[in-house]
């Protein structure tokens, strides 16, 4: 028995264990302290529950124009979302005419879905409570800085119907007498708050007004941005949606977690009888495999999801068939009558090309799945990808490492223990 | 082992199989998941059994023509799938009248998907694409890789696989939704990742052989690697049967797929692409005979 070797497998195997150990509960030594994993990933919507819309513009506009209004319906989105204070909202473009808001997380989502996809928001209003403008009327709004003056001004730029209407109601404001201040202002709501009151001085006639007042730089800034914003320019349909409950994910999530778990021992405990000391060896790089899997996962910042998870279990079945090609070529030699030693080294070389090959047309299907896919295939991809290049580099390396150690620990000449 | 002289039955078996799932696909029709065809679909928890005249009181009032399924050990959810394509206020309204019939709390464990009709048919344009794809990047890989027969006969055993889950699909009623892309792509993966191994070890063996005799360079390749066949199989079913024993609804229309498609991919490998390369190899060399010798005959 070499005492070497066995001091470094021993530590080995130690490490593993910590290792895990520190992936599942944590770890805190001093004033470091590890998060476990389950803490630390990013869930799905499926896992957590939330909400997920997928809207499509109705409109033939197309080039620049599209692109101004489908970043303003962005803007609008962003500001509603961030009122309801999610953690991890989402609110990207899909292809040209599509929005995906994604809400991982929200109490309510039908509620959710309502305040996000409302249409009418930005509405100008008159003394007695008529709406004049909306948004749709709105084509721009901007901060100014005239000379001579003191504060900056927030400019508005409207489009003909509503520079027609502006005149007409600034003409019959204007008219009246200023001791009657309260009913000249035109009132700006914006998803019914009020979030500007301006006086009517003068008749407004080609639909350039002015609003000006005691703004500073970044009040006046900041209105300019909420008129436009508020301004949702084009009608939106829903296309796609999916809304789950929190205890759903929550369901979906611990009973994922057990089919792992079940199916995981139960993997362990195959290659354990049936390789016996080589299959201990696939067992510790199997563990491994899953630690550097969630390793890599936790730091790409990945989403976790149902079709994700899906995929790691299959991963882990799947994982273990380099080992196993290796380990058959093992016996190969061992049964042809080389020794130990050799028919490590020569069972390596000789799976190498199969376990290269079989795994470089599987992530051949995994990158086009992640370059076709939409949400939560992408997930199942992504998931796929690292499962393939993890398992490679740990049948490749730490097992060929391990097993070597395993004969220089010189326990036993018995072939049968490598399966043989 | 006699596999590439039984050649006939093994494929008698697997037209068998597909054929079946065709015939039953085109008389009762494959089950489109919405995600396709564009629909909307709820499910919602009424912690009691009920029945489903009882729900259509309900739904009839919507879509006379919606499906309802009990879904949970308990059969205690209920799903409602329709092709009608409900916005958030209509799909609210459903789900208040059943919280109103049933006294159910606020934030029911409930799950609503709604696909507009052109996503759907983008969906499976892009499924269609990515499949195509996929299996053209890999052919061209093992022929850079091995050579052509190879690859050809790879690509045989893979379209195998992909109609025998689709005739699993058309025979157990799965519906056809996007996770059906994901495991259609799997396969594809698990299906070639088998049978490259078998390959690289009738690669290896053609450079050893004596006489031009294919077929039993296939079937030595076949027996000398038919262990790890079946451990790797074995090892990918379990994790894959605990998550369908296990796993919620849209896992399990996923997971179940995948088990034809392993099972699949291990047969085929063994029993289809070794044949086809035989078959290839053995046309080519008649062909080359051919002209080589033209007087022969």
């Amino acid at each position: 028995m070499n005492f070497k070797s066995t001091i470094i497998f021993i530590m080995i195997v130690v490490m593993v264990g910590l290792a895990s150990f520190t992936a599942f509960n944590g770890l805190e030594v001093g004033n470091v302290a590890i998060r476990p994993i389950g803490e630390s990933v990013r869930q799905g919507l499926d896992l957590q529950g939330g909400v997920y819309v997928v809207y499509e513009a109705q409109t033939d506009e197309t080039g620049n124009e599209l692109d101004r209004m489908m970043s303003q319906v962005i803007e609008v989105f962003r500001r509603r979302v961030d009122s309801m204070g999610l953690t991890e909202p989402e609110i990207v473009r899909e292809g040209d005419k599509r929005i995906r808001v994604a809400l991982p997380g929200v109490e309510n989502a039908q509620e959710a879905i309502e305040m996000v996809g409302k249409t009418a928001q930005l509405q100008f209003v008159d003394p007695e409570g008529n709406v004049i403008l909306t948004g749709n009327n709105i084509r721009g709004s901007e901060v100014k800085f005239p000379s001579g003056q003191a504060n900056p001004i927030v400019s508005l730029d409207l489009d003909s119907e509503g520079a027609r209407i502006f005149a007409e109601v600034t003409g019959r404001l204007a008219q009246i007498p200023n001791s009657q201040v309260d009913d000249k202002i035109i009132y700006i709501v914006l998803d019914d708050e009020i979030i500007s009151s301006p006086v009517v001085n003068d008749r407004i006639p080609d639909g350039q007004a002015t609003i000006s007042g005691n703004f500073t730089p970044e009040s006046a800034s900041n209105l300019a941005t909420l008129i436009r914003a508020g301004a949702l320019p084009v009608d939106l349909t829903e296309v796609q949606t999916t809304t789950i409950t929190a205890s759903l994910g929550e369901n979906s999530l611990a009973s994922s977690v057990r089919a792992a778990q079940i199916g995981i021992t139960i993997v362990l405990l195959f290659m354990l009888a049936f390789y016996r000391l080589s299959g201990l060896v696939a067992d510790i790089a199997l563990v491994v495999y899953i630690l550097i899997v969630l390793g890599i996962f936790v730091a790409l910042n990945a989403t976790l999801t149902l079709p994700g998870i899906a995929a790691l279990i299959l991963s882990v079945g799947m994982a273990v068939d380099a080992n196993v090609i290796i380990f058959e070529r093992l016996k190969e030699e061992l049964r042809a009558g080389k020794t130990l030693r050799s028919a490590i080294d020569s069972g390596f070389n000789r799976a190498f090309k199969a376990i290269i090959d079989s795994n470089i047309t599987t992530l051949i299907a995994g990158v086009v799945l992640y370059q076709f896919g939409t949400g939560p295939i992408r997930g199942f991809a992504v998931m796929l990808i690292i499962g393939i290049v993890a398992s490679m580099f740990t049948a490749v390396v730490v097992t060929k490492f391990l097993l070597k150690l395993l004969v220089a620990m010189n326990i036993t000449k018995n072939k049968k223990l490598f399966g043989a | 082992m006699r596999i590439i002289e039984n050649k006939k039955i093994w494929f008698s078996i697997s037209a068998a199989v597909i054929i079946l799932g065709l015939v039953l696909g085109l008389a009762r029709g494959i089950n489109v998941g919405i995600d396709f065809t564009g629909g909307t679909l709820m499910e919602i928890e009424l912690y009691e059994y009920v029945s489903t005249d009882e729900i259509r009181e309900i739904t009839d009032q919507y879509d006379p023509g919606a499906s309802i399924n009990h879904l949970g050990n308990e059969r205690t959810t209920i799903q409602i799938r329709t092709i009608e394509d409900y916005n958030n206020q209509e799909r609210m309204e459903i789900f208040n009248q059943f919280k109103a019939e049933y006294d159910l709390p606020d934030n029911e464990p409930s799950y609503a998907s709604q696909f507009g009709p052109s996503v759907g048919r983008e969906i499976q344009n892009r499924a269609m694409l990515a499949v195509v794809i996929s299996a053209l990047g890999m052919l061209a890989y093992i022929t850079y890789r091995f050579e052509l027969t190879f690859g050809l006969a790879a690509i045989t055993a893979l379209v195998h696989d992909v109609l025998i889950v689709l005739a699993v699909y058309s025979i157990l009623r799965i519906p056809v939704n996007s996770p059906f892309v994901a495991a259609i792509l799997t396969i594809l993966g698990y299906s070639i990742n088998d049978t490259i191994v078998v390959f690289d070890r009738v690669r290896e063996n053609v450079k050893h052989m004596k006489k031009s005799n294919f077929a039993q360079v296939a079937n030595d390749s076949i027996s000398q690697t038919v262990v790890r066949s079946i451990n790797t199989s074995v090892t990918t079913l379990v994790t894959i049967v605990a998550l369908y024993v296990l796993g919620v609804s849209q896992i399990r229309e996923f997971a179940l797929p995948l088990i034809a498609g392993v099972i699949s991919g291990t047969y085929s490998s063994i029993f289809i692409a070794s044949p086809v390369w035989v078959m290839l190899k053995e046309r080519q060399k008649g062909k080359r005979s051919h002209r080589v010798n033209p007087d022969t005959n």
